[in-house]
């Protein structure tokens, strides 16, 4: 027996948590449901709450995802990270921003807090610190002949967000890539913090601009599972056009800017006309480009405008054939394959151990998609072309993503082609007690996780995000590993994760 | 065969634009920019983006303004990678604690005259980001702005006109001649 489930079956789920169960436990229980995570379970998620940090997981024979839940004791907990390197970075961010320490950690740096807030633990005992220099930071050092250090960023050569790259390299050839984040670090976890839920949404709706809309859609159904309602079919079915469209437009755009990359700008250039093409017709649709702050918990805010099937049709039937050839193009160019074929690999062990989602996840053996194993509306009883490559390279993730926008292509135009009748918006029922919910969304880049605590009156008490970078970002480390410096860019684009996303 | 593939693939879009108005708008807007922009600065104008806590969707948009259906760079509008060699800084993101420094250092290695344009609600007015502990807010907290190009995100048309109001600004500033 999974021992994940074994901890799990003999506990009382603690009231009012949906859908899924959430357990609270003991330090012995919370260690060892760690050793576990990574072959026997996947970590979803750790997140800080005010004298607690929740854990979100799936296991194999657990029916579906769960929280479980420590109690801080003499201001720390267990470390999960000296188990499961995966949640180090969670960890450290749980410390920065709560001061709970994680016993055992094996990484005690601090991760989000660079020293300039000018308070330590802004949502725990809040005190005031004097700031310190943020470039004071121990990188890992790295020893041996003939090696040098290029550090790059926090402020990069394009039009990209911040982050700092601290490259050893041996000649050409990476030894090491070591990432520091949380340049954009919003104070977000905080600002989800005793909320008005309208005030939440639109700061759910900006953690990751290019996500917009699936962080809208998570937010949204962790409310509606919280509050036990559902929108109604046809905000469903809208729902599930602007996520795809999302998908759609941002891989186009990723497409284009690998092969960019790899100094191939003609498909850049076709895929930014085709990408173009999509958010115009959202915007014809629905009023914004990226559909932002139209997914809101009960349904969505408006109904596709009078001609925006008409629109969306149009454009993506004009996409098809155009992306088809780009498609062609890309297969049928050696000299772009020599650059994305074998680089940047992803071993499978590793995509398995971080759970990575998304493209990064299903290019390197793992076969997750929260669309079909999670199934929410409206992807209950939708078959589902979820690609699973397992090369593991830059090529391997361009064509998951090719692929992906096939099928949302075949999803938006079924969805349009058969749009259910009625409103496109509940109101949300009044609940007088607190109520728990979670929702898991597949967004372009891979599953979304929102858990919220909303309390009798109806505010946020306490919401996290929890962006699929969290368990990407680190893999990119991992992918650049014996590449030459000159591929970093193609890598980097090839997972393209989000900076703000991640740094909260 | 792989010519007539390519001539297709550029084909396309174009004959499908045509009728747009929007696309009408573009190329008036660009071409009077180009014509003050060449009065100041020689036919060209550089400019630096500097993410200074964005959400990433003011990126997205901006990127937007170099692809082929705004094509800035016709206008003689050119983004470059360093701030060495920058006229205009634009700015996002209601500006983090955390990107403070780094932004203080982009405009003090941006060479004078230089435009600072903060573009987004966010680096407008702090945005939705307003209260926390982890910014410092609008993007005029840390540096001067000499303009706001408010939207969230603005389209890449409305960066467009934003732009062109820099360069009237900006004319009235430097002597000319």
């Amino acid at each position: 027996m999974d021992r994940i489930a074994a901890h799990l079956s003999t506990l009382e789920p603690v009231a009012q948590h949906r859908p899924w169960p959430r357990y609270q436990v003991d330090a012995d229980a919370w260690t060892a449901i760690g050793e576990r995570l990574g072959e026997g379970g996947d970590l979803m998620g750790l997140w800080g709450d005010a004298g607690h940090v929740h854990l979100a997981l799936r296991a194999a024979d657990l029916p579906g995802p769960a929280v479980v839940t420590v109690a801080v004791k003499y201001g720390g907990f267990p470390s999960i990270g000296r188990h499961h390197p995966a949640a180090i970075r969670l960890e450290r961010a749980v410390r920065d921003l709560y001061g709970y320490t994680p016993i055992g950690a094996p990484d005690r740096r601090p991760w989000l807090d660079h020293g300039a807030w000018g308070v330590r633990a802004p949502l725990g005992a809040a005190e005031a610190s004097g700031r310190r220099d943020s470039a004071d930071y121990d990188f890992l050092p790295v020893h041996g002949e003939g090696l040098h250090e290029i550090p790059v960023g926090p402020v990069h050569a394009g039009i990209i967000e911040p982050g700092h790259f601290r490259f050893t390299a041996n000649g050409e050839t990476v030894a090491r890539l070591e990432q520091r984040l949380g340049y954009v670090h919003k104070g977000i976890d905080g600002l989800l913090t005793d909320v008005a839920l309208a005030q939440a949404q639109k700061v759910v709706a900006r953690v990751s601009g290019d996500a917009t809309v699936a962080s809208s859609f998570a937010f949204a159904r962790a409310v509606e599972a919280a509050r036990g309602f559902e929108a109604p079919p046809r905000a469903q079915m809208l729902r599930g056009v602007m996520a795809e469209l999302e998908r759609i437009a941002n891989h186009l755009g990723d497409i284009g800017a690998i092969c960019n990359d790899a100094a191939f700008a003609l498909i850049h250039a076709h895929c930014g006309i085709l990408r173009e093409r999509v958010l115009a017709a959202a915007d014809a649709a629905f009023g914004h480009r990226l559909m932002m702050d139209l997914i809101v918990p009960g349904g969505v805010t408006r109904d596709v405008a009078a001609d925006g099937v008409r629109a969306i049709t149009d454009a993506l039937e004009a996409v098809e054939p155009a992306f088809a050839e780009i498609v062609r193009v890309y297969d049928d160019t050696p000299s772009l394959q020599d650059r994305t074929c074998a680089t940047g690999i992803v071993r499978p062990d590793l995509a398995a151990r971080w759970a990575a989602g998304g493209h990064v996840g299903r290019a390197s053996g793992r076969g997750f998609d929260a669309r079909r194993d999670l199934a929410y509306p409206p992807y209950r009883g939708v078959a589902l072309d979820v690609p699973v490559l397992s090369a593991g390279d830059v090529n391997a993730r361009v064509w998951v993503r090719i692929r992906e926008v096939r099928t949302s292509l075949r999803l938006v135009k079924d969805w349009l082609s058969s749009l259910a009748d009625g409103p496109v918006q509940a109101a949300v029922p009044v609940v007088r007690e607190p109520r728990e919910g979670m929702a898991v969304v597949e967004a372009f880049r891979g599953d979304l996780l929102v858990w919220l605590r909303i309390a009798e009156t109806g505010r946020i008490a306490r919401c996290h995000v929890r962006d699929a970078s969290a368990f990407q970002w680190p893999l990119l480390e991992a992918a650049i590993e014996g590449n030459i410096v000159a591929d970093f860019p193609l890598c980097n684009k090839s997972f393209n994760c989000s900076y703000s996303g991640h740094d909260l | 065969m792989r010519t007539l593939l390519l001539r297709s693939l550029f084909a396309a879009p174009v004959t499908i634009g045509a009728p747009d108005p929007a696309r009408a708008i573009i190329e008036e807007l660009g071409f009077t920019l180009a014509a003050r922009a060449r009065r100041l600065f020689g036919r060209s104008l550089t400019i630096r983006e500097v993410d200074a806590g964005s959400c990433n969707g003011c990126e997205l948009e901006i990127h937007a303004l170099n692809n082929a259906v705004y094509d800035v760079e016709r206008f003689g509008i050119k983004f470059v990678a360093s701030p060495r060699h920058a006229d205009v800084l634009l700015v996002t993101g209601p500006v983090t604690h955390n990107m403070k420094v780094a932004l203080e250092r982009t405009y003090a290695a941006t060479p004078d005259p230089k435009w600072v344009v903060a573009v987004g609600d966010c680096a407008s007015g702090c945005g939705v980001f307003e209260g926390s502990y982890a910014v410092v807010g609008a993007v005029d907290n840390v540096v001067p702005v000499d303009l706001h190009i408010r939207g969230c995100p603005p389209r890449p048309i409305e960066l467009l006109q934003g732009l062109i109001a820099l360069l009237d600004q900006a004319t009235g500033r430097v002597p000319s001649g």
